[in-house]
C-alpha cells in the first residue's frame, strides 16, 4: 500500500470479493501453462545438487548404506571427479543375488550413463525418462563433470512449484489493481483503455472485449459487472468490424463509481437511429450472418447490458456509441469508501 | 452436473484433450445466434452451437460459459481450437442435432438456463 493513503481496515465485502470471484478463463490454462513450463524450466532449477556419491573401490554393501540412511535408490559414482557410472537399487539386488554384498562398486555399477545437461529444458529430461525407462538421470555440466540428479518428482516438484510462483503473481497482480484507485490520490482518478479496431478483421473480433473484461475482473469489479461491461462492449466491437468503412477505436474508461465505454468510427454512418434500435432490424451481410452475428439485436443486447447508452451518427461522417454502467457502492471493490 | 458427464450423455469427443473436464456446469443453452447467446443465457452453462468460428469462444468467455458443444459432429476452425486453449475453454463435438442433443443432456438432468434478459 502506498504510505500516503490513509490506513484503514478491509471491509468483509472486500475481502470477501477478492477471495470468491471466479478465475474461470485463467484456472483451465494452467494446463497448456505446464507444457510451457517444460520448455521454461531448466534442469538446474528442479535437480537435486547436493548428492550422495559412491567410489569404484567401495563395498557394496556401504553403498546400501548410503541409499538406506538417505532413502534414495541409486548414486553416480565418481572416480577421481570423473563420472564412470551410476549404482542403483538393482544393481545391489544382483550382487545380493550373487552372494556377494562385499564385492566392489565397480563389479556391479552400470557404466552405460544417461546423463542430461543441466541448462536444458526439463522437457529433454522427460524425454530420456521415456526413452531410457530409467527412474533417475545424471545431470552433468557443459564440462561433463557431475552437476547433480534428477527424478520424475523433483520434476513433478518443480513443475508445481512454478504454477504456484505464477498463481501469486496473478492473485498480486489483481490485488495491486484493486487497489489502483485507493493508492492514487487524486480528485478524480479514472484509468482509460483504449483500443484500434480494424474493419473486417473478424479473427480478431472480440480480443479487445476480453482485454477490457479481463482488466476490469483485475480490478476488482464484481463478476455480474464484469460481466455486463463485456457483453455490451463485444457487441459495440462486433458493429465496428462488421459494419464500418475503416474501422475505430474502442475505449473504456474506467472509474470508481461507474464504467464508460465507447465506439468512435469514422463512417459510413447511421441513416435512422430510431431504425437500428428496433430487436431484429439488420443490414449484415449474409458472410456475417454465417458467423452468428447480424441479428440485429446488438445494439439492443448493448441497452440491456448497461444504465445508460447514447447513439450519435451523421451519415458521412461516423458514429459515436456511449455506454455507461454505473457501479453500485455496496457492489464493488472499484468503490472507495 | 460435471462436465464430463455431459460429454457421455453427448456421445461427445473433446477436442481440447489438455483442458480439464473436471468442472461443474449449472445449466445449458442452445443458439446459432451469437446475439441471443449474449442476451439470453445465465452465466456458468454450457453452449450447444451449430456455429464452429472464433467468435463462438469469445461469445462463450463474455457470457461467462464453461464449454462448448458443437452439434451435428462439427469440428472448429484452427483459429477456434487455438483460441479456446488460450482462453481455457473446453470444446466438444456430439454427433447430434441441437434438439436431440438438447432433449438428452434436459432428461439427464441439466437445466435449461436460457432466461429473459441479462442476469
Amino acid at each position: 500500500m502506498n504510505p500516503m493513503a490513509s490506513p484503514r481496515a478491509l471491509s468483509e465485502q472486500e475481502i470477501h470479493g477478492r477471495r470468491g470471484r471466479p478465475i474461470t478463463d485463467r484456472d483451465a490454462t494452467d494446463i497448456s501453462r505446464v507444457e510451457e513450463l517444460s520448455y521454461e524450466l531448466k534442469v538446474h532449477e528442479v535437480m537435486t545438487s547436493d548428492v550422495r556419491v559412491a567410489a569404484p573401490d567401495m563395498p557394496i554393501s556401504e553403498v546400501l548404506e548410503i541409499l538406506r540412511t538417505n532413502r534414495i535408490s541409486g548414486v553416480p559414482v565418481l572416480d577421481n571427479e570423473r563420472l564412470a557410472g551410476v549404482i542403483s537399487i538393482e544393481d545391489i539386488v544382483r550382487a545380493m543375488r550373487d552372494g556377494k554384498l562385499s564385492a566392489l562398486v565397480s563389479e556391479y555399477m552400470t557404466r552405460k550413463l544417461v546423463t542430461v545437461l543441466s541448462y536444458d529444458p526439463i522437457f529433454k529430461a522427460l524425454q530420456a525418462f521415456t526413452e531410457s525407462r530409467l527412474g533417475r538421470l545424471v545431470v552433468v555440466d557443459e564440462n561433463g563433470r557431475l552437476a547433480g540428479m534428477i527424478t520424475k518428482g523433483d520434476i513433478t516438484r518443480g513443475v508445481l512449484l512454478a504454477l504456484q510462483r505464477d498463481y501469486k503473481e496473478e492473485e498480486l497482480r489483481r490485488y495491486r489493481a484493486s487497489h489502483l484507485f485507493e493508492d492514487i490520490i487524486s480528485d478524480r482518478t479514472t484509468l482509460v483503455l483504449r483500443y484500434n479496431i480494424k474493419a473486417q478483421d473478424f479473427i480478431h473480433g472480440g480480443n479487445a472485449s476480453s482485454h477490457i473484461k479481463r482488466a476490469l475482473l483485475r480490478l476488482g469489479a464484481d463478476p455480474q459487472i464484469a460481466r455486463r461491461c463485456g457483453i455490451a462492449v463485444y457487441e459495440a466491437e462486433m458493429n465496428l468490424i462488421i459494419h464500418t468503412n475503416r474501422g475505430g477505436i474502442l475505449k473504456t474508461e474506467v472509474e470508481p463509481h461507474r464504467i464508460t465505454m465507447s465506439t468512435v468510427d469514422d463512417g459510413p454512418g447511421i441513416p435512422n437511429i430510431e431504425q437500428v434500435l428496433q430487436a431484429g432490424y439488420s443490414t449484415a451481410s449474409e458472410q456475417v450472418r454465417e458467423m452468428g452475428f447480424g441479428a440485429g439485436m446488438g445494439l439492443v443486447n448493448i441497452k440491456r447490458c448497461v444504465d445508460k447508452m447514447e447513439i450519435e451518427s451523421a451519415v458521412g461522417k461516423g458514429t459515436r456509441l456511449t455506454m455507461r454502467i454505473h457501479i453500485p457502492e455496496q457492489n464493488s471493490s472499484l468503490q472507495k469508501d | 452436473m460435471n462436465l464430463t458427464k455431459i460429454i457421455k450423455v453427448a456421445d461427445g469427443v473433446l477436442l481440447t484433450p489438455d483442458i480439464d473436464t473436471d468442472i461443474e456446469i449449472r445449466g445449458g443453452y442452445g443458439a446459432d445466434l451469437m446475439s441471443d447467446v449474449l442476451a439470453f443465457s445465465q452465466p456458468e452453462c454450457v453452449l450447444l452451437t451449430g456455429l464452429t468460428n472464433p467468435q463462438v469462444v469469445r461469445t462463450a468467455q463474455m457470457a461467462d460459459f464453461r464449454a462448448i458443444i458443437f452439434i451435428r459432429g462439427k469440428k472448429p476452425q484452427a483459429e477456434t481450437l487455438s483460441l479456446a486453449l488460450q482462453e481455457g475453454i473446453p470444446l466438444i463435438s456430439s454427433p447430434y442435432g441441437m434438439f436431440e442433443l438438447s432433449a438428452r443432456l434436459h432428461k439427464a438432468g441439466l437445466p435449461s438456463f436460457e432466461s429473459n434478459g441479462v442476469s
